[in-house]
């Protein structure tokens, strides 16, 4: 039986899921698994949907999943932890951001944000709702909400035992690092 | 060292490793990224974007011939622009190894059709490789040019956007120089005229052979032993779906040279198994050669040839299981297309063009094909590069003549119009009609993620260089009607239309203003100033008419309990383009 767990992060376009994924990806690659991430470019930064799928074990092989493989979800924005939910195992996890960036049909007012979304994830998989955006806003930038995702996720797949803040420090500014370290510890603590 | 790495990382870091000294492309997803990735090796290696790509293979042949390693890589339908040059590649071969990198786009996640390049190894009858990972792919860039100067031929390297994108570990090392080889002049293999085109045909054909002899032994085909009940022959990302639905439940042969294919090593692989599968992304190309030389398999017949392969397609194709997984109630969810960013330089402009009747807009390739999506609707079609200002053209012809009044608007950007915009401008110039050319010439190629073009005064490796002159080429190529706007100024756009619509000749108009995204350069600070700042919406004045709204900016939103606009500050840089369309001048910009 393979001992391959595979993580799914998804967002918005510009929310820096693939910054986070990256640091992921390489702190269990200095921890020792094989590692494997996929992502897709292109209308990435005009707002579409994204997502970002780490893979990682002794021996990984296809860099992406399909429906039913996720043993975690990790959703930057509510209505994407919707949308991708088909990829999430039975006995899987979300990490639901509650933090809702309406779309173009809603901008231009075709239809309405949909409603009781945290209700509905909250009926059909063991999920956690974290106040990212709000969280972010307390540190002093919302920008850092991808790495408070990225604590909870961390927290969410125990794996508080790698060094990621190591790699934090690799992948941002300098001048950010206090930032975003105080946005993954807070995203660790906000998962139980 | 081991490094986490893209494939397209890697093919840079390979062509770096195996001593290539030029390589050149045009960008386009899911393969710009290797040249960039190469033009980081600045010491070692000269590294270009080229107008197109046609340009970039021809100057990756030239670097070839004059005895130096070179690669060339470009997006699947940009290998057809170059399909010219590449099928007389093939006769003449190379002298300094050379690697075509072809990144096809299964699925279309960023490409207007999802064509399989393999054909084109076995279309042009030259070499090719697929890497399944990113080692792979860093590996085979310089096996392949080994084979390229071993066979004397081009080898085509096909990726996909999963190899492209997707990071696994490489062990990566030193570079190995590798002496350019001695040109010596020989019109009888470069100077392809008809006498020696055909002799270099029988050459191609010689050529074959041995490659038929080669691809029968190179370790790049492995064959992996497991269980004989189901023999899997594979290729590509192909390969980890297949290992990660069976596993050891399957034996496989793993295809890594997969041009010409070694027939009498899948035929032996078939003869030990009990049931044979041929796992593929798109046409059957496996598949088709394997069943021309009487094996037997089941290939396309339960696996779909359209879009992209995940392990759970091949694991419901061939074993009928689909895995529990937690379904969605997708009554909650909400299309999420991409649109134009607040601050885009496009919208303007595709707002006032949306508002001209009885036009017909032909678009292009580019963040601009997003101005035919609500709730701008500005544009009826989309074909390939360049394809807007010649299809104008048909179209405005033959309106013409059944005396139709409607008026042609072909819309194109900086980067396309360079790389076959020109030719199509010249027909309108020679052929006479009245279209209407817009080029939108946002300082940079902005869909593929800001590339420096010919116009933008930067090369690829960072040197100033001339900036070509739009201006000055249009009216080189015999348009005398052309305008410069700026695309943010509503009421310049709008004048500018209606003088080019009353035109009885061809008209250009030029929208010049950078893209929002784009990182400002000397000239671009010294021309447009620093302009961006925050707009606001004073409630008290606002009717709620969602005139603004349709703009399609993404920075506003109507509320609708108060029925009203509001103003997203995080996404908003003052471009003043609501402002200008509000009826009751409800929205100022701050400070102004």
């Amino acid at each position: 039986m393979s001992d391959v767990k595979s993580i799914l992060m998804v967002g918005v376009g510009g929310q820096g899921t693939i910054l986070a994924g990256k640091i992921l990806s390489m702190g269990l690659m200095a921890a020792g698994y094989d590692v494997k991430m996929s992502e897709v470019h292109g209308m990435a930064q005009r707002g579409g949907s994204v997502s970002n799928q780490v893979r990682f074990g002794s021996k990984v092989f296809s860099p992406i999943i399909g429906k039913g493989h996720a043993d975690i979800l990790v959703a930057f924005e509510t209505m994407e932890a919707m949308r991708w939910l088909e990829y999430l195992k039975p006995n899987g996890k979300v990490v639901v951001n509650d933090y809702q960036i309406p779309s173009g049909p809603i901008l231009i007012g075709n239809c309405d944000y949909p409603e009781h979304l945290l209700d509905e994830l909250k009926k059909k998989a063991d999920t956690t709702v974290i106040q990212a955006g709000e969280i972010a806003a307390k540190i002093g930038n919302t920008r850092t909400m991808n790495l408070v995702l990225l604590g909870a996720l961390v927290k969410g797949m125990q794996l508080t035992h790698i060094d990621f803040e190591a790699e934090i420090e690799r992948n941002v500014k300098p001048a950010t690092l206090p930032l975003n370290l105080t946005a993954f510890r807070f995203g660790m603590d906000a998962v139980k | 060292m081991k490094k986490l790495l893209t494939g397209n990382e890697a093919v840079a870091q390979g062509a770096w490793e195996a001593g290539v000294t030029y390589a050149s492309a045009y960008p386009g997803t899911p393969g710009t990224e290797i040249l960039e990735n190469i033009a980081e090796f600045k010491a070692d290696i000269i590294a270009e974007w080229a107008p197109n790509e046609k340009v970039a293979l021809e100057t990756a042949i030239g670097a070839s011939i004059i005895g130096a390693r070179s690669l060339s890589a470009m997006k699947m339908v940009g290998v057809n622009v170059a399909a010219d040059p590449l099928f007389s590649l093939a006769y003449s071969g190379v002298n300094g190894g050379m690697v075509l990198v072809s990144a096809d786009d299964p699925g279309c996640h960023s490409s207007q059709n999802e064509q399989d390049n393999r054909n084109y190894a076995k279309f042009a009858k030259i070499a090719m490789v697929e890497p399944s990972d990113s080692q792979e792919a860093k590996d085979m860039v310089k096996t392949a040019l080994e084979i390229s100067e071993q066979f004397d031929t081009p080898v085509l390297m096909r990726i996909t956007t999963r190899i492209c994108h997707s990071k696994s570990i490489v062990e990566v090392g030193p570079r190995q120089e590798v002496a350019k080889k001695i040109y010596v002049r020989n019109v009888q293999k470069y100077d392809l005229v008809p006498a020696t085109a055909r002799k270099r045909r029988v050459a191609v054909e010689e050529r074959m052979k041995k490659l038929m002899a080669f691809t029968e032994t190179t370790e790049l085909n492995r064959i992996e032993w497991n269980d004989k009940k189901i023999g899997i022959v594979t290729s590509g990302v192909s390969y980890q779906y297949a290992q990660e639905v069976f596993g050891v439940a399957a034996s496989y042969l793993k295809l890594g040279f997969t041009y010409p294919l070694p027939i009498e090593k899948i035929r032996s692989f078939a003869a030990e198994v009990e049931t044979l599968y041929v796992i593929e992304e798109l046409d059957p190309y496996l598949e088709e050669q394997i069943k021309a030389a009487g094996i037997s398999c089941v290939g396309k017949e339960k696996i779909p040839m359209i879009g992209e392969l995940t392990p759970d397609i091949v694991s419901i194709a061939l074993t009928g299981e689909q895995i529990p997984f937690v379904a969605p109630d997708l009554s909650l969810v909400v299309g999420r297309p991409p649109l134009l960013c607040a601050g885009c330089p496009h919208r303007g402009f595709f707002y006032e063009l949306s508002k001209i009747k009885n036009l017909m807009v032909t678009g292009d390739i580019g963040c601009y094909s997003l101005g035919g999506n609500e709730p701008l609707n500005a544009k009826d079609t989309c074909i390939c590069m360049g394809a807007s200002v010649s299809m104008g053209h048909g179209v405005q012809k033959i309106l013409d003549r059944i005396g139709d009044p409607t008026r042609t608007v072909a819309v194109i950007g900086d980067s396309t119009f360079f790389h076959s915009g020109m030719t199509s401008l010249l027909h309108v110039a020679y052929n006479r009609s009245n279209t209407v050319t817009c080029i939108m010439d946002n300082r940079i190629t902005g869909m593929t993620g800001h590339q420096e073009n010919p116009g933008t005064g930067f090369t690829l490796q960072g040197m100033p260089t001339k900036a070509a002159d739009i201006p000055s080429i249009v009216h080189a190529l015999g348009i005398e009607a052309v305008r410069v706007v700026n695309p943010l100024d509503l009421k310049e756009v709008r004048e500018a239309l209606t003088w080019a619509l009353s035109l009885d000749e061809p008209s250009v108009i030029i929208t010049r203003w950078p893209c929002v995204l784009k990182k400002h350069s000397e000239q671009d600070r010294t021309e447009f100033g620093n302009y961006q700042g925050k707009c606001r919406v004073d409630e008290t004045k606002c009717i709620g008419c969602k005139m603004c709204i349709k703009t399609g900016c993404p920075a506003l939103r109507f509320d609708k309990s108060v029925k009203k606009v509001g103003i997203d500050t995080a996404q908003c840089v003052g471009c003043k383009v609501c402002l200008q369309v509000c009826p009751v001048k409800a929205i100022s910009k701050v400070g102004e």
